[in-house]
């Protein structure tokens, strides 16, 4: 938290750090921060090869050649870039190890370097007027270490005068790495583990029966209410799809709670799939279209198998991404669902129209004990939508939550919305062997909270993305929060929403929340 | 004889430029983009496209947002050199349109501004340590080589003045497949060469941000993923996945 500090006067006030503060460059000094490395097992479950080639140099290199066919955004991006210097103090791992390869563009360089000297007229009889350079282990450990540094959160893309997108680089070069057989183990054995069991977790259909059983009570002991956690249930309206953290993971399950709470109050049926019981697709992570497919298209399975009208996706950053920007590419066309809903439908989306149409009772007291700020999630701020206006994204949480908030403070404006500062943990390093970096990655983030909570005494932070919540709650106790001062946006409808019938230990009575607050 | 020699250069430069520039151009274009990837919030019909781009284009308004001492040069710079181009219609055109005549004297302060944006644009890639970090040999000498065409440009204005109308004799024959003769001073020669070296450069350098800007899917495309299916070819030829639940999975 901010310092108190006291000046020669005797005022007290708090001295906060700037969230943009520009360390100086420190060459190397994440060098040695590497992510464990898939086993072959793993590797190969994904389609990939076990372990790195023989010939490994030349695979990389036609790989390299056959994605910028396949992929225009790679292609113009390596092009492109002026070398202007606009990206240098956008990304968080650079703001928070100084390390000068997390620059966006010194990051997109270590690609681009190779790319010149194999594929540009400059790069191959001037290379080292153009910084071109051969491939060589050396390049491709680098690739691996600083490609795992970089969190996928496009922060840099909106200020580049060109829209360079240094996640599509990044995705190219794990898709690159992948090919030669050099995987990471956190998003490949999880990817895996998908496969066989529907989840990132290897949660089986019967222990995920308990949880949900185990949840239902807990709903009932509080509310004095039935509100059922429905699971394979053919026929029923809506499917959600919901990141598996949800089932088990502290804030995320309070979030589910709230979910189950609104579809409870809508009155419409719903149900989880057992086959389909991750939102998450680590397959974007790796930049790997095949995978993503693969694990997206369990969702129009289950869909069809359960005969369901609508799909809902639950609190998750990029599987909100996915749904929303790739799905209708990966698993459409979904001409079989209801037409008259968005495909897919974002859980905010469908509690927002609750609350337009007036069918939740709020009592937003029961949040009082809350001065609530909101993280944008960068998958959700810069690679998808919400609603039927353009930044739909940023205003429909910020509605929903303060319906059901009394207390609420936004964040310096240059480190929200589509400038949001990433939580540190995204894009597939939400592993322990990178904690270092998560902690540091989210330097710029604590720094912007730490403002509010000197301003205004912001005690709590609200986020709707699986991998920001687990971040948070294991770097928050590092800038002086506490781990479950990160919360979940339906954990605050959950406490705030009363159901028909529910015993309150409040006399006074909720107030209804009226249409377009 | 040197006139030949530089008639020959301009041929050469102009059939480079456009054949290499037109041909990368074509690339972009028909390499797909497999996902949509806008940059959000972004808009969500063409029109809106349209007017994202013309603001980027005209504006350079993400640059303006993200960095202002750059976007400060970099607009000094692109829109001294647009005035000076268009000044130099005047050395292509008989009778000379009455837009060019008009912007003559404005064309001359230009030139003096897209230098100082140059100088501007080069004194932070040397000044800031992580712009120094990023830049390679070639990002030095592109600089050092606009500056090079505006200051001989300039000289030749105000220090060694040359027979203009010598230099637009030679330029209109060119156009006509004739070669005139170029006045044989140093100022015009080197400003010339210099010029033929950029044109020739152009699609083989970063100088392909200029058409590039207008092939980037994190900017150009709608934001209507949910609305409209977006398909690429090699993506619509991946084997079918089964449209049931596989029986041994599952329940």
């Amino acid at each position: 938290m901010a310092r108190l500090e006291i000046d020669e006067n005797g005022t007290e006030k708090y001295v906060v750090r700037d969230p943009f503060h520009i360390p100086d460059m420190e060459c190397g000094a994440m060098a040695d921060t590497n992510s464990f490395k898939a086993a072959p097992d793993h590797n190969e479950d994904l389609g990939f090869p076990g372990e790195l080639l023989e010939n490994w140099q030349e695979v990389a290199i036609a790989k390299m050649g056959e994605l910028a066919k396949k992929n225009r955004a790679f292609q113009v991006y390596l092009d492109t870039c002026v070398k202007c210097g606009a990206c240098t103090d956008k990304c968080h791992f650079f703001l928070g190890t100084g390390d000068p390869k997390n620059m966006p563009v010194a990051r997109q360089d270590l690609l681009r370097s190779v790319y010149r000297r194999y594929y540009t007229f400059a790069g191959k009889y001037f290379p080292w007027l153009v910084g071109a350079r051969d491939l060589t282990k050396e390049v491709l450990d680098e690739w691996y270490t600083y490609y795992h540094q970089c969190s996928q959160c496009r922060r840099c893309s909106v200020a580049c005068p060109y829209g360079i997108d240094t996640a599509e680089i990044s995705m190219a070069a794990r898709e690159i790495l992948d090919s030669v057989g050099v995987g990471q183990k956190y998003c490949n054995e999880i990817i895996a583990k998908l496969k066989k069991t529907g989840n990132n977790l290897g949660l089986n259909p019967k222990a995920l029966r308990a949880t949900l059983e185990d949840l239902e009570e807990d709903l009932e002991d509080e509310t004095g209410i039935p509100v059922k956690l429905p699971l394979d249930v053919k026929g029923a309206d809506i499917l959600l799809i919901t990141p598996s953290a949800d089932f088990f993971a502290e804030p995320h399950i309070d979030g589910l709670l709230g979910y189950a709470k609104v579809f409870h109050a809508a009155g419409v049926s719903w149900t989880i799939s057992s086959y389909a019981s991750e939102a998450a697709n680590f397959g974007m992570f790796i930049g790997s279209y095949e995978n993503m497919r693969e694990v997206s298209w369990r969702i129009r399975q289950a869909a069809k198998d359960l005969g369901v009208k609508r799909i809902v996706f639950g609190e998750c950053g990029h599987a909100w991404r996915v749904g929303y920007s790739f799905l209708n590419t990966l698993a459409g066309p979904f001409d079989f669902l209801d037409q008259s809903y968005p495909i897919p439908q974002h859980i905010m989306e469908f509690t927002s129209d609750a609350i337009d149409a007036g069918i939740l009772k709020i009592d937003k007291s029961r949040n009082d004990e809350f001065i609530m700020t909101y993280h944008d999630s960068c998958n959700v701020a810069r690679g998808s939508a919400m609603g039927r206006k353009e930044g739909g994204q940023f205003d429909l949480p910020r509605k929903v939550i303060k319906a059901v908030v009394n207390n609420f403070h936004d964040m310096e404006r240059d480190t929200i919305r589509e400038n949001t500062f990433c939580c540190g943990g995204g894009g597939g390093l939400l592993t322990d062997d990178l904690m270092d970096l998560r902690i540091k990655g989210a330097k710029p983030r604590m720094t912007a909270l730490q403002q509010v909570t000197a301003d205004h005494g912001v005690t709590h932070m609200a986020a709707i993305c699986a991998i920001c919540k687990t971040q948070f709650s294991k770097v928050m106790p590092k800038y002086g929060y506490e781990m479950d001062n990160i919360m979940s946006v339906h954990q605050l409808v959950a406490n705030a929403v009363i159901l028909d019938g529910q015993e309150t230990e409040q006399d006074d009575a909720p107030e209804t929340v009226a249409a377009g607050e | 004889m040197l006139s030949t020699l530089y008639a020959v250069l301009f041929y050469i430069a102009t059939i480079l430029l456009i054949v290499g520039t037109g041909m990368k151009v074509l690339k972009y274009a028909r390499t797909p983009a497999p996902l949509k990837i806008p940059v959000s919030p972004a808009p969500r019909t063409r029109a809106g496209v349209v007017q994202r781009m013309g603001r980027e284009v005209t504006m350079f308004e993400s640059l303006f947002k993200s960095n202002r001492w750059i976007w400060i040069f970099a607009i000094l710079f692109h829109y001294g050199m647009l005035l000076v181009l268009l000044r130099h219609l005047r050395y292509f055109t008989q009778p000379v349109w009455w837009w060019v005549e008009l912007i003559q004297p404005f064309g001359v302060y230009a030139g003096f501004v897209m230098v100082l944006g140059l100088l501007g644009l080069l004194a932070r890639r040397i000044v800031v340590n992580r712009i120094r970090y990023i830049s390679n040999p070639s990002d030095y000498l592109m600089l050092l080589l606009l500056i090079g065409i505006g200051v001989t440009g300039l000289s030749m204005k105000f220090l060694m003045p040359v027979d203009i109308l010598m230099v637009k004799q030679f330029f209109l024959g060119l156009m006509r497949f004739q070669i005139n003769e170029l006045p044989m001073q140093p100022g015009v020669l080197i400003h010339l060469g210099l010029v033929a070296i950029l044109m020739i450069i152009f699609p083989i350098s970063k100088l392909m941000h200029a058409p590039g800007l207008f092939f980037a899917p994190s900017r150009t495309q709608v934001d209507n993923a949910r609305e409209f299916r977006h398909m690429s070819a090699w993506a619509s030829q991946l084997e079918d996945l089964p449209e049931s639940i596989p029986t041994e999975e599952g329940k």
